[in-house]
């Protein structure tokens, strides 16, 4: 039996302090992503620091972009009607994960570090380099249908599970953070990490450092967008493959494109070579195919995982045609 | 704030807790062990056993409850986080020896069978008929896909819902 100490806080001070005298302490927030793993013994934290009381819950939305507190529920962020309106890949993407009770609780911060559903990082019995850095994965050589195609290591294969986070992916978000040493504030494509030699890191915060808001540039040309989810049954259920895609048509013509990906990547995964294939080229099937064709290059399958090349390429181009075709 | 609750100097939550919350409208202060789910809380201190276990990891939906009007899943809520706060469970949701539409609608559908799973769909269901009365069968199936149930295959159960909600906005 582990002891485990609780310390409830109201402001970031005194929660950036308690972290930075204990090594083994984390932030509870929404606690959907953390109390399962610690009942699991996956993730064994001795001291939780209970957030829930600090008041970084605001939404603000204006000409110049979107302020959105971490501490803000999925629900209340894919439900509110200026972010609907202004962002809606952001909401499709919240709406399109989990479950109603779970985005009641799950926070935009807590999200942010959503862990895996690798099944065998979450099974203590197992080989797993995230959990047990140096052990080996089991994933591998296991059963990898689940697992990465993109951004993988000799070590890992395990996805990012987030479906917020593709979507803030292509918004080009930028996490806000303070800690120890002041604030700081990260574009979202520099926040996680790949796997490489240390998956057991899987983003740039330090210790003790809280997440205290994420910010979205305004949304010009990006209200044409989808979030398309591709999963084993129709809700609550983690991607095999997922597209948050947003263009910008004039005439027929493509000005601008953003496409990041969910359930392939070992972190949330902006195709950035496949906008490029989009931009100044005519809306139509044929290049929407040679962009698809570009999210994948590179790609390491594995035994089980090699069907998402192809699911994930005509998602690309379901996503883009689906906007096409309503816009 | 449960804080100030926890002995001074000795935050272990194998340490008793002092906590103060009202559940189904009855201001409750209890004294439990630090380490409890608010799943553990109200079936082992106050046995309002209508809460369920399930998989305990929130997979499964057996254990939501209202907190705070929101349905949430009470084994991943630490009882800690609940001091001040207001629950709801299916206990709370007769009235007298009435039943409330739900739950009659629940028995005339057959929408349960093994009944494990019953109480968190009475709670997902009613949280969101207050939200939205006339709910469609595809926002019926969305606010209940965290609720698992293997034995019905949920016909019954949106069914039963409908029905209610039907009732509901009758005023009956």
């Amino acid at each position: 039996m582990r002891e485990i100490r609780y310390l409830s806080v109201a402001a970031e001070g005194p929660a950036i302090r308690a972290l930075q005298a204990d090594t083994d302490a984390t932030y509870l927030a929404g606690g959907t992503s953390l109390l399962d793993l610690m009942k699991l013994e996956v993730l064994n934290f001795a001291q939780l620091v209970d957030v829930n009381a600090i008041p970084l819950t605001k939404i603000e939305v204006s000409n110049d972009g979107a302020r959105i507190g971490s501490m803000v529920r999925n629900s209340d962020l894919a439900l509110h009607p200026e972010i609907a309106a202004r962002y809606p890949l952001l909401s499709e993407a919240l709406l399109s994960g989990a479950s109603p009770q779970i985005r009641n609780m799950a926070t935009v911060g807590g999200n942010l570090l959503q862990r895996t559903r690798c099944y065998y990082y979450r099974d203590p019995s197992t080989a797993c380099n995230k959990r047990n850095p140096g052990s080996g994965c089991a994933a591998i050589d296991g059963y990898n249908r689940n697992h990465a195609i993109l951004g993988t290591s000799d070590h890992c294969i395990a996805t990012h599970a987030s479906d917020m986070c593709v979507a803030l992916a292509a918004l080009d978000a930028v996490v806000h953070t303070q800690g120890p040493g002041g604030e700081r504030h990260i574009p979202f494509a520099e926040f996680h990490r790949l796997p490489g030699d240390h998956p057991e890191i899987e983003s740039v915060l330090q210790h003790g450092e809280l997440i205290t808001a994420v910010s979205l540039p305004p949304p010009t040309g990006l209200r044409q967008s989808r979030y398309l989810k591709i999963r084993d049954r129709a809700s609550y259920a983690f991607a095999l493959s997922a597209v948050a895609a947003a263009l910008r048509i004039e005439g027929n013509l493509i000005r601008g494109a953003r496409i990041a990906l969910g359930g392939v990547g070992t972190k949330p995964w902006r195709a950035v070579e496949a906008e490029q294939a989009l931009v100044g080229k005519p809306a139509n099937r044929a290049t929407f195919t040679l962009a698809a064709a570009e999210t994948v290059r590179g790609a390491r399958t594995r035994p089980h995982n090699a069907f998402k090349v192809e699911l994930t390429r005509r998602a690309v181009v379901r996503a883009l045609s689906t906007i096409r075709g309503a816009s | 704030m449960a804080t100030d609750l926890i002995p001074l100097g000795d935050p272990s939550l194998r340490q008793k807790v002092r906590l103060e919350l009202v559940v189904n409208e009855e201001r409750r202060d209890l004294v439990i062990d630090g380490y409890k789910s608010l799943l553990e809380l109200l079936r082992e201190e106050l046995q309002l056993t209508g809460t369920k276990h399930g998989c305990e990891l929130g997979e499964c939906g057996a254990c939501a409850v209202l907190l705070d009007g929101q349905l949430v899943l009470s084994c991943l809520v630490a009882a800690v986080e609940c001091d001040g706060r207001s629950v709801q469970t299916v206990e709370g949701m007769q009235n007298g020896p009435t039943l409330h539409p739900l739950q009659s609608c629940f028995a005339d559908a057959g929408a349960a069978q093994c009944g494990y799973c019953t109480p968190g769909f009475l709670l997902a269901a009613k949280e969101l008929l207050e939200r939205k009365p006339d709910a469609t069968r595809a926002e019926i199936a969305e606010a209940l896909s965290g609720q698992l149930c293997r034995c019905t295959g949920y016909l019954q159960i949106f069914e039963a819902v409908e029905a209610a909600a039907a009732q509901l906005r009758g005023g009956r």
